[in-house]
Parts: structure tokens; C-alpha cells; sequence
């Protein structure tokens, strides 16, 4: 090896772990703390100080040593990798209906033996299935980004709130309202945006979300402002309430059929409500899949010029998935509310749009079985890891951008229906 | 005339925060011109910019320094490089190997990292806002008092002078040294620009560099303006100057500069018609009537589409 290769490998290994040191010292080794009404600047401990210090260093020699440790990396003979035909099988569509079957008739069974908590975090996962099957429809079939989702979502959860809160409407009778009321918020405003290029649908759609959050924060005396809406009505089944006490005109559930109260009936039957929905979802979608809408949507994403070209208008074909995707979230947004009992403006934020966006992305964009799974995975760790509550959002940042450069095509992605010329 | 007053007292307020919305702004266009994608995280390494310069300013001030001219030309010195390096080593972790794959890709990246940084400094430097107390009190009155004139704090007129001389500098780089040829060069067409014998790659990260550095000095000065920061102030002033950056048409650096001066306006008018709160909702329609009635922008040249 010349000199001045060896040289220049210096230079960049200085300049990298300069670069380390740069990032991370301001930030995470000094410290500005409020003392009395003054702000003062402090060292970190000293276990972080020595981890940055050691990693400039690690990064000084990894850049130093590169070259020869790929080389060595390269002569370890590899582990063999999951086989193709494996991936083939498990992305093909029949199989992954399958799979979806089979989870269907799990989540049908389990909570009649799974413990309240347990079927609350499921009957979460399962809103979240919902929002994520919905947005599918928006960046994966049709390859529109939508960032301000958690929009719709919330008209969908005040739509039930308000009319119920001011003219006691039921949960039944509210949900489709919510839901044709956030399709009604998303054809306004897709009409005029949609004809635009992608990446102005992406920052107006943000914006949007994050006016319906101001508007339901200021408009305080028709949405509650800050403090939201409580004690929403939970649905009921066929009239017949799950509370311990019925309201005036209502017969409960344990009275009905003569069994002692017991409120894990009600978490239960959140839980039924729930899948119900999403198993429209799944019904619906798949069927509009096979429909020239759905094909519509695909095409348009794979290729819009060359759909012009064979006489598509894309700002209709645009229009019907994001409306679609809105109503969905009104669903979910309604269910939402009637779970909660209460919702503040606060629970939709942009935190949520980018979890929902990372639910679809993850499961792999396009694929339903794969947006199931994200969402179980996405909803189910946070659950777990209790105690790493607090780098629970920077790990999810890392593991976004990790996704993307490691399996942009996410977790199980879905092979499109094609065919191949056999030589 | 009051009324005059309160005009142009509401104009000032109005360009003065626009033109830090312009410094952010060129940031976004400035990557956008040239690789295509909007760099998501580009707000939070303004918050970080603006953690650092409190660093800078309660560090020296605890240590017994108090010349301003000392505090200030440190101040940005150490945004400037601590955010340049944020800069640099965003393209370089999260952007560079996903070059050349789907439109969506890299922006969920950006959306990630994003989310990464505002948590690394929510952890590192906890959530509580932080404050500061003015450094430069003081200001101008035009007319005859506080009440019936136009107030310009000195603060203000250190944001119209910087940022002036900011942009005048970046102007002159685009347009007169070789590095800024090449940068326009990169905007034009990446991959004839590459055949021509420009490091594409680190034309790129000057960009990035680049726009790392004006949020830096916006960061320095709003951070001084305001006064206060928290955790979370990234992803709004992202936003806004994305809106300024679509404003005067997304791609070019003028245009840029222009609309964020519109934004700013728009909205100090916004803030005082229809109530402060209401403030962001005004930038965001106003985006949205812009995209509605001029697509490409106030500056911007129609995209043409090629097979």
C-alpha cells in the first residue's frame, strides 16, 4: 500500500472521528440546566463522556482499518441466508391470505382466554390495523405520501364525539357519519392538491393535520379546546348497554341474558367491535383490489405518465383512494372515541401520522398481511419495553431509517400478481 | 396616524421573522434543486443550532464573559460547526446509500431521522423550555412614543443586518466561485454534472453543509429573539420554512428568500386579523392557495416531465 493512500485514510479517519466528537459532545456531553432563573451549563456524567470519547476513537480506527477489515469480513464464509423460495412462498398473495385467515380465526378466539389487559393492548393494535390497512391504501396502492392522516383520523373521532355529545346520537348510527365526513375532509382537500407533484401532497397534507389540531384546540367552545370531550358513549349491542347501570331507556347487557355483571364483557366486546371493523376493512379493500379502481391505483403509482398515456385521468383515480383511505380513519377515529371515552386535540399529533406511516412502511408498502404484523410488532413492543419507555421514540427514529436502508421493500411485501416466461 | 403605525409596525415584525424563515428555506430548496427530496430533518437541526448557541451564551456568561461582541461571534462560530457537522452526517447516514431508489424512500428516512434527533435532545437536555434574558435591550422609535410609532428592537435590526449580509454572501458564492458554479451545475442535470468530472457526492454534501450553516444563523438569531427553546421547535419552523421554500418556488435560492419574507408578512398580518393562535393556520392555507392558483411558485420555472 502507497504512502499517500495510507495518508489519505489518516485524513479521513481524523476527520471522522472530529466528526463524532462534533455531533455528539454539544449535545448529549454538556448540559443546560435552569438554576434558579439563570441557565448554566454543566458536564454530563462521566460514563457518557468516556462513551463519546470512545466512540470518536472506535470510529478513528474502523475508518482507518476499513478496507482490510471488508476484505476480512468478505473471506468469512457466509451464514447461508433465508433461501429465495422461502421469501417467494411467503410473499406470494394466496399464501399471505392464508396467513391472514389464520390470524383472523386466532384474534376470534384468544379473548375469551386472554386476561382485560391484554385484550385492551389488542383492541389498540387492532385500531391501529385499521388506520394502517386505510393509509395502505393511500402510499402503498397508490403511492400517495400522506403525512397529515392523523387529520382524518381526528375528524372521524370529534365527528362521534360532538354528535353525540350535543344530540346524543349512538355509536351505530355515528360511524358512518364519521366516516363519510373525514371522506368529505379528504376530497376537499385532495381536489385541489392532488393534481399536484407528490412531494407537495406530502407537506400539504402535514399542514393540514396540523390545522384540524389548532382548530379543535381553539375553537373552545364547540370542541372543549384544550380539555377535549369526556364520557363519550361506549357502542352497544343491539341496544343493550355494557355499563353496570343503564341509562334511562336502555336494558344492559348482564341483565338481558341474567348473568352477573362482570366488566370484562365490555372490554370484550370493544375488542369484537374492533376486529369487526377491520375485517370490512380487509373485505373491502381486497374486493376494490381486484376492481379496476384498485388496479387503477397500482398502475398509477408504478407509472402516471404512461398511465395518462393509455387515457386515466389520475386526478380521479387519486381523489378515490385518498378518500377512501380518509373514511377509513373516520372509522377507526370514531371507534376510537367511543373506546377512549375521552379525546383531546393532543392525541392527534403528528407523532401519530408518522406511527401509522411506519406501521405501512414497515409491513411493507402495499402488502395488508405485512401492515398486520407492523402494527402488532409497532403497538406490542412499546407494551413491552416498559422500562425503556424513554428511548422508546429515538430507537423507533433509528429503526425507520435502518428499515430503509436495510429493506426499503419492508417486513413481507407483497408479490404482485405477475407472470413469467418460462425459456 | 395610528393606523399607519400599527401597519408598518406589523410589516417590521412580519419581516423580520420572515427573513429567518428565508435562511431556513434556502436550506430545504437547496437540497431539493439538486437531489429531489425534501429534507425532513433539516428543522431539527435548527433546534439543535439553537441548543448550541444557549450553550455558547449561558456557558460564557457563567464564566464571567460579558462582551457582546465576544458572545456573539462565538455563539455562531460553534452553531456553525456543530450544525454543519448535524448536516453532513445526516446526508451522509441516512440519505447518501439511499440514493437513486423510490421518491418515498429517502423520505421516510428524513422522517426518522427526524424523530431520532428531536428525542436524542429531548433525552440528552430534557423537556423543560429554556430561557435566556435579552442580550441586546433597547430599540428604535419611529413616530412619537412606544404607543403611537414603530418600534424596532436592536435585536431586530442584528436580524436584518445578518441575514442581509448572509444571503449577499451566499449569492456571491453560487454565482462567482467555482463551487457554486458546480453546485448550479448539479441542479441543472446530477448525472451530466457527474460526467463532467464534478464530485457529484460531495457536491452534495456542500449542500447540505450549506443549508446546515443558514439554519445555524437563523437558529442563533430567533433563539436571541425569542429567548426560549424547547425540544419540539424543530418540526414547526421545518415546516414553515418549507412553506416559504414552496412559496417562492421550491428549487430556487431566491425564491426562497422571497418567500420567506411573504410568509413572514402573512402571517404577523395573519396573527393580527384573526388572533395569534391562529397564526400557523394562516402560513398553511396561505400554502395551499399558492399551490392552488401557482403551482411552481412565486420564482419557480415550470417542471417539465421527462420519459
Amino acid at each position: 500500500m502507497t504512502s499517500s493512500i495510507k495518508a489519505k485514510q489518516l485524513k479521513t479517519a481524523f476527520f471522522s472521528a472530529l466528526l463524532v466528537l462534533a455531533v455528539a459532545y454539544p449535545i448529549l456531553g454538556l448540559k443546560l440546566n435552569i438554576v434558579g432563573i439563570k441557565l448554566e451549563v454543566h458536564g454530563a456524567s462521566a460514563p457518557v463522556l468516556w462513551t463519546i470519547f470512545a466512540c470518536a476513537i472506535g470510529m478513528f480506527f474502523w475508518q482507518l482499518f476499513r478496507s482490510q477489515l471488508g476484505n476480512a469480513w468478505d473471506a468469512v464464509p457466509k451464514v447461508p441466508g433465508v433461501p429465495s423460495s422461502a421469501t417467494n412462498f411467503l410473499t406470494l398473495p394466496s399464501t399471505q391470505r392464508w396467513f391472514v385467515l389464520a390470524l383472523v380465526v386466532v384474534a376470534l378466539v384468544w379473548p375469551f382466554f386472554g386476561s382485560r389487559g391484554a385484550v385492551d393492548i389488542a383492541t389498540l393494535i387492532l385500531i391501529y390495523v385499521m388506520l394502517g390497512l386505510g393509509l395502505n391504501i393511500v402510499v402503498g396502492l397508490a403511492g400517495l405520501l400522506d403525512l397529515g392522516y392523523v387529520g382524518f383520523y381526528a375528524v372521524g373521532a370529534y365527528s362521534y364525539a360532538l354528535l353525540s355529545h350535543y344530540y346524543g346520537f349512538g355509536f351505530w348510527l355515528c360511524l358512518p357519519i364519521a366516516g363519510l365526513m373525514a371522506a368529505l375532509f379528504g376530497f376537499l382537500l385532495g381536489f385541489p392538491v392532488l393534481r399536484l407533484r407528490g412531494d407537495y401532497l406530502a407537506i400539504v397534507t402535514l399542514g393540514f393535520g396540523e390545522i384540524i389540531r389548532i382548530l379543535l384546540r381553539n375553537l373552545t367552545e364547540l370542541t372543549g379546546g384544550p380539555n377535549g370531550i369526556s364520557n363519550i358513549d361506549k357502542p352497544t349491542l343491539f341496544g343493550l348497554s355494557f355499563e353496570r347501570k343503564a341509562a334511562e331507556g336502555l336494558q344492559t347487557f348482564h341483565e338481558y341474558f341474567g348473568i352477573a355483571y362482570n366488566s370484562i364483557y365490555k372490554v370484550i366486546f370493544l375488542y369484537l367491535v374492533a376486529l369487526l371493523l377491520v375485517l370490512v376493512a380487509l373485505f373491502v379493500i381486497n374486493r376494490l383490489l381486484r376492481m379496476p379502481i384498485g388496479r387503477a391505483w397500482e398502475a398509477l403509482r408504478e407509472d402516471e405518465i404512461a398511465c395518462r398515456a393509455l387515457g386515466m385521468n389520475p386526478t380521479v383515480i387519486k381523489l378515490s383512494a385518498f378518500t377512501l383511505g380518509a373514511c377509513f380513519a373516520g372509522f377507526a377515529g370514531s371507534f376510537f372515541a367511543a373506546r377512549q371515552g375521552l379525546i383531546t386535540p393532543e392525541s392527534f399529533t403528528f407523532l401519530e401520522s408518522a406511527t401509522i406511516l411506519a406501521i405501512v412502511v414497515l409491513g411493507g408498502l402495499g402488502s395488508q398481511l405485512g401492515v398486520i404484523l407492523a402494527a402488532i410488532v409497532m403497538i406490542l413492543l412499546p407494551e413491552l419495553m416498559r422500562n425503556f419507555s424513554e428511548y422508546r421514540m429515538l430507537l423507533f427514529g433509528a429503526l425507520m431509517v435502518f428499515m430503509m436502508i436495510w429493506r426499503p421493500q419492508g417486513f413481507l411485501p407483497m408479490q404482485r400478481p405477475h407472470l413469467e416466461l418460462k425459456q | 396616524m395610528p393606523d399607519i403605525y400599527h401597519f408598518l409596525q406589523q410589516l417590521v415584525n412580519g419581516l423580520t421573522i420572515g427573513s429567518t424563515y428565508a435562511l431556513i428555506a434556502i436550506g430545504y430548496t437547496m437540497v431539493y434543486g439538486i437531489i429531489g427530496m425534501i429534507n425532513f430533518a433539516h428543522g431539527e437541526v435548527y433546534m439543535i443550532g439553537s441548543y448550541i448557541a444557549f450553550l455558547v451564551i449561558a456557558g460564557l456568561t457563567m464564566m464571567g464573559l460579558d462582551s457582546l461582541p465576544i458572545i456573539l461571534i462565538a455563539a455562531f462560530a460553534a452553531t456553525i460547526i456543530v450544525a454543519s457537522a448535524y448536516g453532513y452526517s445526516i446526508e451522509r447516514v441516512a440519505y447518501r446509500p439511499l440514493r437513486g431508489s423510490n421518491r418515498l424512500i429517502p423520505l421516510i428516512s428524513a422522517i426518522g431521522m427526524s424523530i431520532f434527533l428531536q428525542n436524542e435532545v429531548l433525552l440528552a437536555q430534557n423537556s423543560k423550555d429554556k430561557a435566556i434574558p435579552n442580550l441586546i435591550p433597547g430599540n428604535f422609535v419611529f413616530g412619537e412614543s412606544t404607543m403611537n410609532g414603530v418600534v424596532i428592537s436592536y435585536m431586530q435590526v442584528l436580524i436584518f443586518v445578518v441575514t442581509f449580509l448572509v444571503m449577499a454572501g451566499l449569492t456571491v458564492f453560487i454565482s462567482r466561485s467555482r463551487l457554486g458554479r458546480a453546485c448550479r451545475a448539479c441542479a441543472e442535470d446530477i448525472k451530466m454534472a457527474n460526467l463532467l468530472g464534478i464530485n457529484t457526492n460531495n457536491i452534495i454534501a456542500l449542500t447540505f453543509v450549506i443549508g446546515a450553516t443558514l439554519a445555524a444563523v437563523a437558529a442563533v438569531l430567533l433563539g436571541m429573539q425569542y429567548g426560549v427553546i424547547n425540544p419540539n421547535l424543530g418540526f414547526l419552523a421545518g415546516i414553515k420554512a418549507f412553506t416559504a421554500a414552496v412559496l417562492g418556488g421550491i428549487g430556487s435560492i431566491p425564491g426562497a428568500m422571497l418567500g420567506g419574507l411573504v410568509l413572514g408578512v402573512a402571517e404577523a398580518f395573519g396573527a393580527d386579523i384573526f388572533g395569534d393562535q391562529y397564526k400557523d393556520v394562516v402560513a398553511f392555507s396561505l400554502l395551499v392557495l399558492v399551490l392552488l392558483f401557482r403551482p411552481t411558485g412565486i420564482l419557480g420555472r415550470p417542471e417539465v416531465e421527462k420519459v
